[in-house]
């Protein structure tokens, strides 16, 4: 037993050193270095097509937005970090409100996001788009009941809806864009209504909300696009089943568009490769990246010019809100305690 | 006295992200304050105390009750079932409300099956709702109560059987000396156990947010994602702590005067021999709780991966499992190294500032990993700009991030994390070594360290092994922690698991899921074959 | 007087090993028995069979005439009205002294339980340490409180294992007649398993001897010393030393003493107890042994004498007698020839 002991401790005390200097900060020193809230799956493959065209490693951590975003700035000048992706404009904001990021631009960049979807700035670029859907039970629905958003917080769909938490960017952000555009008090009052109208407490993801209409717990739930698409695209036949079940409605459509957010990136502040990074981002903007970016999570591509999916072309083209995606980030906090007031749990 | 240094040095090493902690407390106070006690707090720190409550009651009612069985009872399969019973902890509890959520939500299809059969609608029929308070509830508790059982069976062993019979021959039945003997004699290692459970219940976030339970973790993810209050999340962290502090306090209070040091016991344990209804009882009780904790939702686990086998697994698959093995090996030895530093410094000098500075070593058990981990960074970070900074000024070089973003920082934060875990085991292990033996060793000649390494190891065997595989399994199941932490391009089966099962793709996350569970299920082996040669397994 | 305990032809196995064959055992009301013998010999077996903690494979045991246990029915320890002190004493560390006591009190109304405790307090001398917890009291203590505890519901038997092995020599003897006046005032009886004899005289109405899980004697502290009915018992009780001797057939012992003549017909060779009492120091005397060595005891020399035969006696001499080894001894022979035996037997003489 001791003699084990000391064996355990020196193989520890060597493996500790092992790892320290092995595996410190990163590989490839002239690589780019990409702090990534999208998840790998949704993003390496593109990322290898790019050293393989370039001959530019690139190295990956992904997480969570606020967290990386968070060891952004502690780690400050000396932060190995050049790219930052996000899957929502509100981290993108906040990074630039807190001087992390740099603009950059370049005409390949100018030409490939819209402006309502990027930095005024250019401290960032939307890389793609999801929208903020409804989905219903066709056999207890009509869809002419159907029009906007603020329309669920009417007394006929007490019970009827579905939503996930509060706590999730997606409700966030919608909500932060009824304020940018209806102002709070308005908002407040959607809310109140809309809350009252669960047919049970949040829970769940976006595609146990479909699931649940599916099964007749409610009737209509609100969902990004992109999770019926995987749905109705996946191996597992239940969710196939539940998904062909329930029908897609593009909500705002006589107003001011669907609400939409984007996934995009931006250069930071301490990047040591700005060059490259920028090199990626234009990469990412080409037509064929666009393309796979966008459909392999069922997304749309932020290019107007580039089609979306096959799946997604037979829901048909929708108008999509305008309002500048930076006001969901700027207006993010305030979203989230409207609907702590509200109840929204 | 260079042990002490040693001591404190280290300790307070550990202690120092909870220090940055606490610190926020220091303030300011943001008005992000004013809002959350106006709307949500009340409800966030109500629902985490109810949540302690039902996860405290359950793991004792599971973890006693199956270390009573298999510790002191003779009954068909007690063999098996005194290891198998260890399996739910290689479970991540988000993964087995995941797998439970996938069987009994109204979707499932056991709910499915029921409206299929009796042709019953929405609001026909109640059926318990696996999304709620009871739910959190019930998938921590059964994947938390081999804590409780761990180490109450270990005590349970080590009890003189005098004391049972001693209470028989006073007219005490087999059932009455259960709970005025047997129990309160087991109460340390109970309470140890319980203290495990409740401190990974309030750093859990995985379960209660994927079941819309608003507990205060809830809260403080919520200030800092949804808010981007960084600093009142700290805070809120803070109190947690605060209240983690008092309660254990409370516990320690309340047993200060007993003591509870091993009656030298001559001979093993006498396992009273079931027969008839209650040996089947005793093996259905055991098979129903192995069942509801690991075979259920292993078996559940299986069959997803068994459909997606080919979407997920390649050959990165091995680097994740690579990976993960290193950092949960890595992360457990230096917590036990650390925790025998410590626990042995306590006991050898009991002084105010070592049993302070330990204490305050392992409160980073309850706090969520994301919080762990802003507090490892935020330290690290400063220093290396620190030193950056001033090697830049005074000889113009730049060293750049020494520490952060490294594996050692991801290490040092798991270290941080569960040192309590193994501290714990490490304690009770000490305490049952009674303090005449470290005397007679000393008087022998022995150094602090001789007496460690010469008579406490090989008593503490068992102990140190559950030490090292509590921790190595909770790293592998932890995730936060290396997500905000990890260097670049490290990935895990727990970061792998997250990324589909975020992104709702439950059954894709299932491979790398039952690959954690199967890892963990290594050093589970490896601790129950050490347990079945322990001289008190008669 | 009643039979309070009674055993019979009780063995217990464990599988192929026995440890107690055959035993029967009766001890009166109010007496106070022993359970002695060597290590390994099966008393302590045979008290856990009495208390409820081991089946027996045979016989029958009895507490006041009711059967507690058959190889087919044991009644639970709880339900059996046996008191036991056990050899750690087994306090209970997570209650103090008066909880202790009063554990098996759950009978009793609280009011009646609490001046049940005092009085058990009192009776052991311990009222100032009721609050006390085990881990601060000294072994002697201890063992009153163990003592207390059994006590406490008023069992029809008290049972002691090796209640005083845990004890320094010194508070040994002391105790042990403490105990003994303490059971004979509350008149209880008891029985006890010790593997020292001088325990077991000083508490004992009455001592069984095992040995290899047989009964070897039942008897009194004096029958057992001084007529024990086998070598085995000679030798495990008292001093002494077992030769090889003659007897002729006026009963008188020859060899090896005298030397002389050799053994008749109807002489018998036999081993022989000699107690060092049995040889004494005589000035007159002409028959002298050889001295092998000699050993102090304050008022007696212990010397141990060197027959022709090379054999050894014991021999008690005063203390002022000293003789260094090698010399010769003047000694007058007072030996008990009931205390020889043929083929393992006493030969009793008319």
């Amino acid at each position: 037993m001791v003699r084990l002991h000391t064996r355990i401790r020196r193989a520890t005390l060597l493996l500790t050193l092992l790892a320290l200097s092995g595996l410190t900060a990163c590989g490839a020193p002239d690589a780019v270095n990409v702090y990534s809230a999208r998840q790998e799956a949704l993003i390496q493959p593109l990322l290898e097509k790019f050293t393989a065209e370039t001959g530019i490693p690139v190295n990956l951590v992904t997480g969570n937005g606020d967290a990386l975003l968070a060891r952004l700035e502690n780690e400050g000048d000396n932060s190995p970090a050049d790219l930052f992706l996000t899957s929502d404009a509100g981290n993108l904001y906040r990074a630039q409100a807190e001087n992390l990021l740099q603009p950059v631009t370049s005409p390949a960049l100018q030409a490939g996001a819209p402006a309502h979807l990027r930095s005024d700035e250019n401290y960032w670029y939307g890389l793609s788009v999801r929208a903020r859907v409804l989905v219903y039970a066709a056999e207890r629905v009509d869809a002419a009941d159907l029009s906007d958003y603020t329309s669920l917080a009417d007394p006929v769909w007490r019970g009827r809806i579905c939503v996930r938490s509060s706590g999730n960017i997606y409700n966030q952000s919608l909500v932060a864009g009824m304020l940018a555009t209806d102002g709070p008090a308005a908002t407040a009052t959607w809310l109140d209504g809309f809350v009252a109208n669960f047919a049970r407490t949040p829970q769940g993801g976006d595609r146990d909300q479909i699931k649940a209409v599916a099964a007749g717990q409610c009737d209509v739930a609100l969902v990004n696009s992109y999770y019926l698409g995987g749905m109705l695209q996946s191996d597992n036949l239940e969710e196939r089943e539940a998904a062909e079940q329930v029908t897609l409605f593009w909500p705002n459509q006589a107003g001011r568009g669907t609400h939409i957010n984007i996934s995009g990136a931006g250069v930071t502040r301490a990047a040591s490769k700005p060059e490259a990074a920028r090199q990626l981002m234009e990469f990412m903007l080409r037509e064929e990246s666009q393309r796979w970016y966008a459909q392999v999570n069922n997304e749309f591509p932020v290019r107007e010019d580039v089609e979306p999916s096959a799946l997604l072309q037979s829901w048909g083209s929708f108008k999509a809100d305008a309002l500048n995606v930076s006001e969901l980030g700027r207006l993010n906090a305030e979203a989230v305690k409207a609907m702590d007031r509200a109840g929204w749990k | 006295m260079l042990w002490r240094i040693a001591m404190v040095l280290s300790a307070g090493l550990v202690a120092m992200p909870v220090a940055v902690i606490a610190a926020s407390l220091l303030g300011p106070y943001s008005t992000a304050w004013t809002h959350l006690l106006d709307t949500v707090l009340l409800d966030y720190i109500v629902n985490s105390l109810l949540l302690m409550l039902g996860v405290g009651a359950g793991t004792l009612l599971l973890g006693a009750s199956s270390a009573w069985l298999t510790a002191l009872c003779e009954f068909p399969g007690r063999r098996v079932f005194s290891w198998a019973l260890l399996l739910p902890l290689a479970m991540p509890a988000y993964i087995i409300a995941y797998t439970y959520t996938g069987l009994l939500d109204f979707a499932g299809p056991v709910q499915s099956a029921l409206r299929e059969a009796f042709g019953w609608q929405y609001g026909d029929y109640w059926f318990p709702p696996i999304r709620s308070l009871g739910g959190a509830i019930c998938m921590l508790s059964l994947v938390l109560y081999p804590y409780v059982y761990l180490l109450a069976r270990i005590a349970l062993l080590e009890q003189s059987p005098a004391l049972v019979e001693a209470s028989r021959s006073l007219g005490r039945s087999a059932w009455q000396t259960l709970f005025r003997v047997t129990l309160p004699l087991a109460r340390p290692a109970l309470a140890a156990g319980v203290s495990l459970a409740l401190m990974e219940t309030l750093a859990d976030y995985g379960t209660v947010a994927y079941f819309g339970v608003s507990a205060f973790t809830t809260g403080i993810f919520r200030t800092w994602y949804g808010l981007g209050e960084l600093h009142t999340a700290a805070q809120l962290a803070a109190f947690l702590l605060i209240f983690v502090l008092v309660l254990f306090a409370l516990e320690r209070h309340s047993r200060a005067r007993l003591r509870f040091h091993k009656m030298h016991s001559a001979r093993p344990p006498s396992r009273m021999q079931l027969r008839g209804w209650r040996a089947a009882a005793a093996s259905t009780t055991a098979l129903l709780i192995l069942t509801a904790g690991f075979l259920l939702p292993a078996a559940q686990l299986g069959v997803w991966a068994a459909q997606h086998y080919s979407s997920v697994f390649s050959t990165a698959f091995l680097a994740l499992l690579g990976n993960s093995f290193l950092l949960a090996a890595l992360a457990s030895l230096g917590c036990l190294l650390l925790a025998l530093l410590l626990g042995y410094g306590k006991r050898a000098y009991p002084g105010r500032l070592e049993t302070g500075v330990t204490r305050l070593a392992s409160m980073g058990y309850a706090v969520p990993g994301t919080v762990i981990a802003v507090g490892v960074m935020i330290p690290f970070a400063w220093m290396d700009n620190t030193l950056d900074g001033w090697l830049q000024r005074t000889l113009g070089v730049s060293s750049g991030l020494l520490i952060s973003g490294t594996l050692g920082a991801l290490v040092f934060a798991y270290v941080v994390r569960f040192l309590a875990v193994s501290l714990q085991s490490v304690e009770a292990g000490l305490t049952r070594i009674r303090p005449a033996i470290d005397e007679s060793a000393r008087s022998l000649g022995q150094t602090p360290l001789g007496v460690l390494r010469r008579i406490h190891l090989p008593m503490l065997r068992t102990s140190l092994l559950s030490a090292l595989l509590l921790v190595f399994v909770d790293v592998l199941k932890e995730l936060p922690t290396t997500l905000i932490l990890r260097p670049f391009n490290f990935n895990t089966l727990a970061v792998r698991a997250h990324e589909l099962a975020s992104d709702e793709r439950l059954a894709e996350a299932a491979l790398p899921a039952l690959a954690i569970v199967l890892i963990g299920l290594l050093p589970v082996i490896l601790l129950t074959r050490s347990m079945s040669t322990e001289p008190t397994e008669a | 007087m009643s039979q309070q305990l009674e055993l019979q032809q009780v063995s217990v196995r464990y599988g192929a090993t026995t440890a107690v064959e055959n035993a029967s055992v009766t001890l009166e009301s109010g007496d106070i028995g022993c359970l002695l013998g060597p290590s390994g010999c099966g008393k302590t077996t045979l008290l856990r069979a009495i208390a409820g903690f081991e089946p027996l494979t045979a016989g029958s045991i009895a507490l006041c005439g009711e059967t507690l246990s058959t190889p087919q029915r044991r009644t639970p320890p709880e339900q059996r009205k046996v008191g036991m002190v056990f050899q750690d004493f087994a306090l209970f560390p997570h209650l103090n002294v008066r909880g202790n006591i009063a554990f098996g009190l759950s009978a009793l109304s609280s009011r009646a339980r609490r001046d049940r405790v005092e009085s058990l307090l009192q009776l052991v001398a311990l009222s100032e340490h009721g609050d006390a917890w085990p881990h601060e009291l000294s072994g002697g203590q201890q063992q009153r409180v163990a003592l207390a505890r059994a006590l406490a519901p008023e069992p029809e038997i008290l049972l002691l294992d090796e209640p005083f092995s845990n004890l320094d020599a010194e508070l040994r003897t002391a105790l042990a007649a403490d105990v003994r006046e303490l059971l004979k005032r509350s008149a209880i009886t008891a029985l006890l398993v010790t593997h020292d004899q001088h325990e077991a005289f000083a508490m004992a109405d009455q001592i069984t001897l095992l040995n290899q899980g047989r009964i070897v004697q039942t008897a009194s502290p004096y029958d057992l010393y001084h007529h024990p009915l086998n070598p085995f018992v000679a030798a495990f009780i008292g001093e002494g030393a077992i030769i090889t001797a003659t007897i002729n057939r006026a009963g008188e012992v020859t060899e090896p003493f005298t030397g002389a003549g050799k053994p008749g017909e109807t002489d018998a060779r036999c081993q022989l107890l000699v107690r060092p009492g049995d040889i004494t120091y005589d000035a007159g005397s002409t028959t002298r042994l050889r001295v092998a060595r000699r050993s102090f005891r304050g008022a007696h020399y212990l010397y141990e004498l060197l027959l022709p035969d090379g054999q050894r006696v014991p021999c008690l001499a005063p203390g002022h007698i000293e003789v260094p080894a090698g010399a010769t001894l003047p000694v007058s022979l007072q030996l008990q020839t009931h205390l020889a035996f043929r083929g393992g037997q006493a030969s009793r003489e008319a």
